[in-house]
């Protein structure tokens, strides 16, 4: 058996009711190991994009492709997992508790890993704050194992990740 | 610009431009407008079910003896979730239905209104489509993707919901000719690079095989298959599904394989070099253990549908397309090969473990039964329910002019039977429709007694009456320690239970008893005379009786238990 990893898929679908249910249907009916699922409009008003992320092994993605492709209101299929890509996942993590060297230490935290205004606190209290952090869906799990073992309070509210296939160069 | 019409008026139109002459149907509160636009209307048959599950299989019957899409109509709420093992009877054995639901009207979707559900919810996972029409606009457009949908392709059934004030909505009277849907683009050619590799695979085998399924009916290429076979002088196995597409006096024809093939088939399957598979999805009553199945051979898969294909057997040569569009070009492609020492040994295996059964200490054998039915109704079209009269009926009946044998072999649907012969019987009324049946699966649907009366259906009914729930009392008796619990359907001393010949008389059907083998043909002969309406024959079965051969599920084609 080929190993199981981590696949990113995009999908054209039809904007219509009931589409996500039928897609992310297959998966549970399936078994199939959905990891995230993003969806949004596109220039189209009546075409909707998903980003879909499995856990898989190759013969089941391959699998997974083909029934996707096999339905109806999906127009088209595309397989990410080998082709150049920028793909970001929006992260909000709110710490608890904080005295005043906590928050200056998530403060050096979002200074060293912003690039760009990639991560940032974007908003505080007497206590808490709040990081808002637009990154790769790896780079973010660094970040909340990071979080996690400094401080004692962590929530965290993901988004799960948007890919978009790159123009000139590979970029993840 | 034409007047505009009501969505009832563009229902019938719709069906009407399909070439729709029946329809399965039954009332209800959602729909009584478009039962009265039907009511105004000449040329399409409305048949009256007794339940909307039969009107499903009714319809699966017809589609399956015409070739056409077939159509059913029922109300919103008990109506539509009675049709949901239909439904997902014709989507695992792809049959293309159209089911219309009615629906409450649009404002009272999602208030849990009196007969709502959410239908094409509960079918999303059964269904090739489901759409609720949401403004009277779309409807034709919805109405004519959904019968392009179940036709074309692998074939399955659609679910098109209408809600009440979409049929009394005045809109456009144009229904399409074509939609273009961008999503959906059915296979309609060959890759030739990977069929003349199948095909240079298969010349250069010693032992080849060729497996057909049901694929093969579905897209009309018996003929084909028969040619290509013959010209290559390749033996043929099929699934219980693909049963028919190959004549059965062919000396090419092994049988089927699988669960409960034949012993020479398993064998064939078991220890040929190059497996060549078409229109078949490899299910585990065919293979048995994955790991074990066609050990010696490479494969060569052909199916329309690519996610079929190195789903459960990974194949060698992969060559998605229709069945007869890749046949027409094997058989240009043919040349005779040296097959003789390898059908010799097919023969030789057939000689060692033929297909035949005991005769029964008590009753009638149930060989005896299909014999009977092979010489008195060869020309008939056969249905069955399932059960251990299926797999007997696979077996045993021999098709040799084309007919198609009716089953549920997907869901193995137990009610399947009757109302399937129903629909085959109206769909084909030139040939005679013969229903091989269990006691246990007819009861599930015999409501539709009234139907066949009403409608003057001549469908022969055999019934095989064990009394019993054989084909789990049979894993009963074998796997389970005779443990015979919930599979006595008897009235303890009373015995036989119901009284079926009592119950016929009730709705004034004819009925004979067999008790004796002796009196096997001459019940079917009376009953092929009696053209004008159905006749049920009670015969009486050992439940001792056991299909074999039997491959326990899970285990390798080749471990079989043949006595």
């Amino acid at each position: 058996m080929d190993k199981m990893k981590n696949r990113w898929i995009a999908l054209y679908v039809e904007n219509q009711v009931g589409v996500l249910a039928k897609v992310s249907g297959l998966f549970s009916a399936k078994s199939y190991n959905l990891q995230t699922l993003t969806v949004g409009i596109t220039e189209r008003e009546d075409v909707s994009r998903m980003t879909i992320s499995v856990m898989a092994d190759d013969v089941t993605f391959e699998q997974i492709k083909k029934q996707l492709n096999a339905m109806v209101e999906v127009i088209k299929v595309i397989d990410l997992t080998t082709i150049p890509i920028h793909m970001k996942e929006i992260l909000y993590a709110t710490v608890h508790g904080l005295d005043t060297e906590g928050k200056t230490e998530a403060f050096q935290i979002a200074e060293v890993f912003d690039r760009g205004g990639s991560v940032k606190i974007c908003d505080i209290g007497s206590d808490t704050v709040l990081f808002e952090c637009t990154l790769t869906e790896n780079k973010n799990n660094e970040i909340i194992s990071l979080l996690k073992t400094r401080f004692k309070n962590v929530q965290i509210v993901r988004g799960g990740a948007v890919a978009v296939e790159a123009i000139s160069r590979s970029n993840r | 610009m034409a007047l505009n019409i009501t969505g009832r008026k563009l229902f019938v139109k719709a069906l009407k431009e399909e070439g729709v002459d029946t329809i399965f149907a039954y009332p209800g509160g959602m729909i009584t407008d478009i039962i009265d636009e039907l009511y105004k209307t000449e040329g399409i048959r409305v048949i009256l079910g007794r339940h909307e599950q039969a009107l499903v299989h009714e319809a699966e019957g017809y589609a399956r003896a015409t070739g056409k899409t077939a159509v059913v109509l029922v109300t919103s709420g008990p109506g539509a979730t009675n049709t949901i093992t239909g439904i997902a009877d014709a989507y695992y054995d792809s049959i293309p239905v159209v089911i219309f639901t009615g629906q409450v009207p649009l404002h009272l979707i999602g208030n849990d209104a009196f007969q709502e559900v959410d239908i094409v919810g509960m079918t999303r996972s059964i269904t090739k489509l489901g759409v609720t029409v949401r403004n009277r606009e779309e409807m034709g457009r919805v109405i004519k993707m959904g019968f392009q949908v179940a036709s074309t392709g692998k074939p399955g059934p659609v679910l098109i919901d209408i809600p009440k004030d979409i049929q009394v909505t005045p809109g456009s009277p144009d229904y399409p000719d074509h939609v273009d849907i961008r999503g959906y683009h059915p296979n309609e050619t060959v890759h030739i690079g990977q069929l003349k590799k199948a095909y240079r695979l298969l010349k250069n085998a010693k032992r080849p095989l060729i497996l057909a399924g049901g694929g093969v009916r579905i897209s009309g290429a018996q003929a084909e298959l028969l040619e290509f076979a013959t010209k290559m002088n390749i033996p043929v196995t099929t699934t219980v599904m693909g049963k028919g597409v190959m004549p059965e006096d062919s000396p090419l024809y092994i049988g089927n394989c699988g669960m409960h093939g034949r012993f020479a088939a398993n064998k064939a399957v078991t220890e040929c070099d190059v497996l060549f598979s078409i229109g078949t999805r490899f299910n585990d009553r065919i293979t048995g253990d994955l790991e074990k199945f066609a050990p010696k051979a490479q494969i060569v898969h052909v199916d329309i549908a690519s996610a079929s294909i190195s789903r459960n057997v990974v194949v060698d040569v992969p060559v998605t397309a229709d069945a007869k569009i890749a046949l027409e070009r094997l058989v240009e492609y043919a040349e005779k090969m040296n097959t003789e020492k390898w059908v010799a040994k097919i023969a030789e295996w057939e000689s060692e473990h033929p297909l035949t059964m005991p005769h029964s200490k008590i009753g009638v054998c149930p060989q005896v039964i299909c014999d009977g039915i092979n010489q008195v109704f060869p020309d008939a079209n056969i249905i069955t329910d399932v059960g251990q009269h299926q797999m007997w009926a696979s077996q045993f009946i021999k098709l040799n002019k084309g007919q198609e044998f009716i089953t549920s072999g997907g869901l193995g649907t137990m009610g399947f039977g009757f109302p399937a012969a129903v629909g085959a019987a109206v769909g084909a009324p030139d040939k005679p429709a013969v229903l091989i049946t269990g006691d246990g699966g007819f009861q599930m649907n015999m409501q539709e007694m009234a139907t066949v009366m009403t409608e003057k259906i001549p469908v022969v009914i055999c019934l095989f009456n064990n009394s019993n729930l054989g084909m789990v009392r049979q894993m009963q008796q074998l796997f389970y320690g005779k443990r015979y619990e919930i599979t006595d359907l008897s009235a303890g001393e009373r015995g036989y239970f119901p009284d079926f010949l009592k119950w016929a008389e009730a709705y004034n059907v004819k009925g004979i008893r067999v008790t004796n083998e002796s009196e096997v043909v001459a019940a079917l002969k009376e009953a092929r005379a009696n053209e004008d309406g159905p006749t049920i024959i009670d015969f009486a079965v050992s439940p001792d009786d056991l299909v074999l051969p039997m491959v326990k599920s899970g285990t390798p084609l080749s471990d079989m238990i043949l006595k």
